[in-house]
């Protein structure tokens, strides 16, 4: 065991990898850009808020991961909590961009098909937020939508978002912000203000995400509802967050950084992802079931769209590929302690739940004229790529990779399991 | 000739513990087996314990409850008296699978319980074999067939400066028959 790591060490953002990412947001633009000039402005959209939504909800659990192992006073993460503190430090921008796509989406307008009626719409949110929906007498009049609309108007969701992922990026930039200072000031002081205020960010997000996810996914079909659907989307994005916190650390090992970091802090990683992939999965059965059993037309309408041609086989990949898949690749022990085997995997789940979100969003948006081409893959890139430089830019202005004053540092080095 | 069986090194401290352990080891004194009151971390891999198999049992016995359960719901309700529930077709999957689910749980975690009991030898009215009963309680004991080529004395010498706070030599292997 090495006991001997230079915790002075920085990560220097430099080479191949910010030439890569560079590319890729240029890939990202390039694809947008086509999208708007080939006249497919809805699906831009639709692609631009699931990135959007995926990049935010990526950050906002890692602000997450941070709260967690503070809350339970967890040793074993101690060393890798830089990598979270990373993600938290982008939460602003992430954030800042979901909004303006966002803002954009409800803004713009343009000619559509709803319900077999040509109409003006906005690109986005275009069921609850069409023109004369709540006014009465006008013929786009939807009386659900009217009951719905002192929660569902324009002001009210972009207060609430702004609300939202305000108090996350806080609560992130505080924690990012008491680590730093630890380091400099040694004591228990800045880590029992960090559990305080890690307490309070864990209630705060509890009840709120779901309502993140009601406002900026659910609503896209206004007419349906899920009370399991924050908890739903709770569950990917924290296992879409574990694994990209756990492939960055990889990354960054292979890269030579974090050399403290062993196969055991990567197997309790792996354990994470497999044990909510199947927390994943139950809250996408108890949602369904729920659904499928009753057999209420208002509710089973979002299953019923899913099981048109266009998507029934993405449905299936769904399960395939966030169940199946880390259910038979990562139970054994040794496919946890296996690096090749868990990157893998990684890579995996972040598709995978790409592809749950592209099914939470694009019936409701493009509908029938979904596609996945250049639009799709070059907007995802152009995400990845626009993280991937963020995060190892906040990472390498960390003075160190470890926070070297944490009280559970030592635990953490001599981590074993 | 004596007519010791086992001798047993018994230790106050699980680091002394461990420190005895690689002093033997570095001797090339065989280890019976351990006893301690409380797992103690790393002393398997120290010992060259393989890793348990448990995990596979329970995986085992996961497989014999969900089948179980399939099968039997299978038989009631497909087979021998189908039933219209909300007009879903008779041989309805989905609607079988949480009982599928709890089920899988329960053999899965009363198999691992009684595979656990059955390699361990441990049932109940049966008492357990314990070799000094104060390994239950707070010593940390390390025993040692008598039987080897290294002179019992060398092995108390070792024994006693690794820290051991008593050696003893016993004539039978278990004191708990009675």
């Amino acid at each position: 065991m090495n006991t001997h790591n230079s915790l002075d060490e920085q990560f220097v953002f430099t080479g191949r990898v910010k030439t890569i990412s560079l590319a890729a947001i240029a890939v990202g633009v390039l694809a947008i850009a086509i999208g708007f000039l080939t006249n497919q402005g809805e699906r831009t959209f639709a692609n631009l808020l699931l990135m959007g939504y995926y990049f935010t909800c990526v950050c906002a659990a890692g602000v997450f991961f941070c709260a967690l192992q503070y809350v339970a006073q967890a040793g074993w993460s101690a060393s890798l909590l830089r990598v979270p503190q990373a993600f938290a430090r982008v939460l602003p921008i992430a954030s800042v961009i979901l909004l303006v796509i966002i803002i954009a989406g409800l803004n713009l307008t343009h000619h559509t098909e709803i319900e077999g009626k040509d109409v003006v719409a906005p690109y986005l949110y275009k069921i609850w937020h069409q023109a004369g929906v709540t006014t009465p007498g006008s013929e786009n009049y939807d009386p659900v939508l009217a009951g719905k609309s002192g929660f569902l108007n324009m002001p009210f969701f972009l207060i609430r978002i702004v609300v939202f992922l305000g108090a996350y990026a806080i609560f992130g930039w505080l924690l990012a912000k008491y680590s730093e200072t630890e380091d400099e000031l040694g004591g228990l002081f800045y880590y029992k203000k960090s559990f305080t205020i890690s307490a309070a960010f864990l209630v705060i997000f509890g009840f709120t995400q779901p309502v993140f996810s009601f406002d900026v996914i659910m609503s896209l079909e206004a007419h349906w509802f899920s009370t399991m659907f924050g908890w739903y989307n709770f569950a990917a994005m924290w296992v879409s967050c574990l694994s990209v916190i756990t492939l960055t650390i990889i990354l960054l090992r292979s890269a030579g950084y974090m050399q403290w970091v062993t196969q055991d802090h990567l197997h309790n990683l792996g354990q994470l992802m497999f044990g909510f992939s199947i927390f994943w999965t139950y809250v996408w059965f108890a949602q369904f079931l729920l659904i499928y059993y009753a057999n209420i037309p208002e509710e089973s309408v979002y299953f019923l769209k899913r099981w048109e041609p266009e998507f029934k086989p993405w449905f299936w990949l769904n399960i395939v590929i966030n169940f199946l898949a880390p259910l038979l690749i990562i139970m054994a022990r040794d496919s946890k302690r296996s690096t090749s085997i868990l990157k893998a995997t990684c890579i995996i789940l972040i598709l995978g739940h790409w592809l749950d979100y592209f099914i939470m969003i694009m019936p409701g948006t493009v509908g029938d004229k979904v596609g996945f081409f250049y639009i799709e893959i070059g907007v995802a890139v152009g995400f990845a790529g626009l993280f991937t430089y963020l995060m190892l830019n906040a990472l390498s202005k960390f003075k160190s990779l470890v926070p070297k004053k944490h009280p559970f540092l030592q635990e953490s080095l001599h981590h074993h399991i | 000739m004596s007519s010791t069986k086992y001798i047993l090194g018994i230790f106050d401290d699980p680091d002394d513990l461990m420190h005895g352990i690689d002093k033997l080891q570095k001797n090339s004194v065989p280890i019976y087996d351990v006893y301690t009151p409380m797992p103690i971390h790393g002393i398997d891999a120290k010992l060259g314990i393989k890793d348990s198999r448990l995990g596979y049992a329970a995986f085992m016995f996961g497989c014999m409850g969900g089948t179980t359960i399939f099968t039997l719901v299978y038989y009631f309700l497909v087979h021998d008296w189908p039933m219209d529930i909300g007009g879903k077709n008779f041989f309805a999957i989905p609607d079988f699978i949480p009982v599928t689910f709890e089920w899988t749980v329960l053999f899965a975690s009363y198999g691992m319980a009684f595979t656990f009991f059955f390699a361990t030898h441990l049932f109940p009215g049966r008492a357990p074999r314990v070799m000094d009963l104060r390994a239950t309680n707070d010593k940390f004991v390390i025993a040692i067939d008598a039987k080897g080529n290294i002179p019992h004395e060398d092995i108390n010498t070792i024994l006693k400066e690794a820290g051991a706070s008593e050696v003893k030599h016993n004539d039978r292997k278990y004191v708990s028959y009675e």
